[in-house]
C-alpha cells in the first residue's frame, strides 16, 4: 500500500463547446473539474440500468415465510 | 423491489454435513466473535457483494476511493488481519476454515496475503490517527497482514437474539408480503428517546413501511447493552408504532465509528435488506468531535450510484412555545423555548434509577429500561 497505485483513469472526448459549457455550469459548486462532474453524472445515469434481483424460487420463498411466521413476524 | 447492492444478493452458505466435516478437517484460523458475526453478513448478503475478504486491490481502492475496484461505492474494508505465524501456514494452504471457540463458522479459500500500512489505513479510514479514536485504536491492535478471499458459511455464527436475527433474503419476503414497495431503514444503538421516535415516524409519513434495524455488536463503555435496546424497542412498539408499517429485527456487525465512510456502509447494508430510503441524523457514526455534525450527510453527494435514499435530519427538540417536538428547520424560536433529548442527561437519570420527563423518553420504554439493574455497558 506504501507505493500509491496509478489510477486507472482513461480518456473520453467530448464537443469542446459542450466542455466549456460544464466548465461554466460546475462554477461556485462541490465539482472541481469537468471530469468530475462528467463522472458524476455517468455514474448516476449507469446506477438507474442496476439489474434486477434474481427472484427468489419457490420453496425458498416458502420456507423463509414458514421462518417469519414462527417467529411472530408474519400472521 | 430495491436492487441489492451489486445487482445480486450473495449467497454463500453451505450447511451440508460434506461442508461441516471438510472443515473440521482444514487447517484452522481463529475469528472472533465480530469477525465470525461479518462472516455471517457476507455469506448471508447483508454485505453484497462481497464474497468474502477482499482482494489488495479492492482493500486500497476502498480506503483511496471508497469504491471497490469496479468502480461500485463502497467504503469500510472488510478484511481478516493475520500474524506472520498464519501468513506462514495460510502459504501452504488452499483452503482454511475459520473457527470461533471451537466451532468452524466458515471455509475461506486463500486467494491473497499482503502487509497494509496502519497509519494510512486510520488517516483514510478515520482521517485521524489519534488512538483516542476507538476504531484507531482498534485498528493498531490488529496483525500485520490480510488475507483476502472467497469465504463459504457452514454454520451461522452465535446470537443470543435469533427471535430478532433476520438475514437480507428474509427481510425481502417480509416486506414484499407486508406490501411494502417503500421502506425506511433507521440504524440505531440506542434505546429511542422521543426525538428517535419523531425522526423515525416523519420518515414513515412518507414510505410504505419502517425498519428499525439496531445494530448490536461491540461497543464501547457507557452504551446501551443490546438487550436493553431490544427490549425498550419492544415497549415503543407495543405501544405506540403501527402494527402493520414498523418491523424490527437485529444486525449484528461492530461499529467502526468511521463516521460519514460508516454512514454510506450503513446505508448499503440496508439496502441489501430492501430499504429503499435510510435515514441519516446528526453526527451518523461519529464519535467524540472527530467528525463535523453533518459531515454524515454531506458524504452522500458523493454518492449518485448508491441505489438507496438517504433521508437527512436534524435533531428534533421540544419547543415550550410551539407546544410540541420540532427542529431548527420548522421552529422560528430561541433555544430558551428548547428541551433537549439529550442522551447523556437521560442515561443520568436512568443510571439513577429515576425515569426521564415523559417529554424526553415514553414512560413504557423507560420502565423497560430500568428493569435491567444496570443498562449500559461498563
Amino acid at each position: 500500500m506504501a507505493e500509491e497505485k496509478e489510477k486507472k483513469y482513461t480518456t473520453v472526448s467530448i464537443p469542446t463547446p459542450l466542455f466549456k459549457k460544464i466548465e461554466e455550469r460546475i462554477k461556485g459548486t462541490g465539482f472541481t473539474s469537468v471530469s468530475s462532474y462528467v463522472t458524476y453524472v455517468l455514474r448516476e445515469i449507469i446506477a438507474e440500468d442496476e439489474e434486477p434481483e434474481e427472484a427468489f424460487s419457490k420453496e425458498d420463498e416458502e420456507r423463509v415465510k414458514a421462518r417469519l411466521r414462527a417467529l411472530g413476524y408474519l400472521d | 423491489m430495491i436492487a441489492p447492492h451489486g445487482g445480486k444478493l450473495i449467497e454463500r452458505v453451505d450447511f451440508s454435513d460434506r461442508a461441516r466435516e471438510e472443515a473440521m478437517e482444514l487447517p484452522r484460523l481463529n475469528v472472533t466473535l465480530d469477525e465470525a458475526r461479518d462472516l455471517g453478513n457476507i455469506g448471508h448478503g447483508v454485505f453484497s457483494p462481497l464474497e468474502g475478504y477482499m482482494s489488495r486491490e479492492d482493500f486500497e481502492n476502498v480506503l483511496a476511493d471508497g469504491r471497490l475496484s469496479n468502480d461500485l461505492p463502497w467504503t469500510i474494508p472488510i478484511v481478516k488481519d493475520v500474524s506472520r505465524e498464519d501468513v506462514d501456514m495460510l502459504l501452504k494452504e488452499d483452503e482454511v476454515a475459520l473457527f470461533y471457540e471451537n466451532k468452524p463458522i466458515a471455509i475461506l479459500k486463500v486467494e491473497e496475503i499482503y502487509p497494509y500500512d496502519k497509519k494510512e489505513y486510520a488517516e483514510k479510514m478515520f482521517r485521524t490517527t489519534s488512538i483516542e479514536h476507538p476504531g484507531v485504536a482498534n485498528l493498531m491492535g490488529k496483525k500485520e497482514h490480510l488475507v483476502g478471499g472467497k469465504i463459504t458459511l457452514v454454520n451461522d455464527p452465535p446470537t443470543k437474539f435469533s427471535r430478532y436475527k433476520l438475514w437480507p433474503k428474509e427481510t425481502r419476503v417480509l416486506f414484499k408480503e407486508r406490501g411494502w414497495k417503500t421502506v425506511v431503514g433507521f440504524q440505531t444503538r440506542n434505546a429511542p428517546h422521543i426525538g428517535h421516535e419523531y425522526v423515525q415516524k416523519t420518515a414513515l409519513t412518507f414510505v410504505d413501511g419502517l425498519f428499525i434495524n439496531p445494530l448490536i455488536g461491540k461497543k464501547k463503555r457507557g452504551d446501551f447493552k443490546d438487550e436493553v435496546i431490544i427490549a425498550a424497542y419492544e415497549a415503543l412498539f407495543e405501544h405506540y408504532y403501527p402494527k402493520n408499517s414498523a418491523t424490527i429485527s437485529i444486525l449484528e456487525t461492530e461499529m467502526r465509528y468511521a463516521g460519514p465512510r460508516e454512514a454510506i456502509f450503513h446505508a448499503i447494508m440496508r439496502k441489501n435488506f430492501g430499504c429503499t430510503h435510510f435515514i441519516v441524523g446528526r453526527d451518523h457514526a461519529g464519535v467524540g468531535n472527530f467528525y463535523g455534525p453533518y459531515e454524515a450527510q454531506e458524504i452522500f453527494y458523493e454518492y449518485p450510484d448508491l441505489g438507496i435514499t438517504p433521508l437527512f435530519f436534524r435533531s428534533f427538540f421540544y419547543c415550550k412555545k410551539c407546544g410540541t417536538v420540532v427542529n431548527e428547520k420548522i421552529c422560528p424560536h430561541g433555544p430558551e423555548e428548547h428541551v433537549n433529548f439529550s442522551g447523556t442527561k437521560i442515561r443520568e437519570m436512568l443510571l439513577k434509577g429515576e425515569k426521564p420527563p415523559e417529554l424526553m423518553m415514553r414512560p413504557e420504554v423507560a420502565e423497560a429500561i430500568l428493569q435491567f439493574d444496570n443498562p449500559f455497558v461498563e
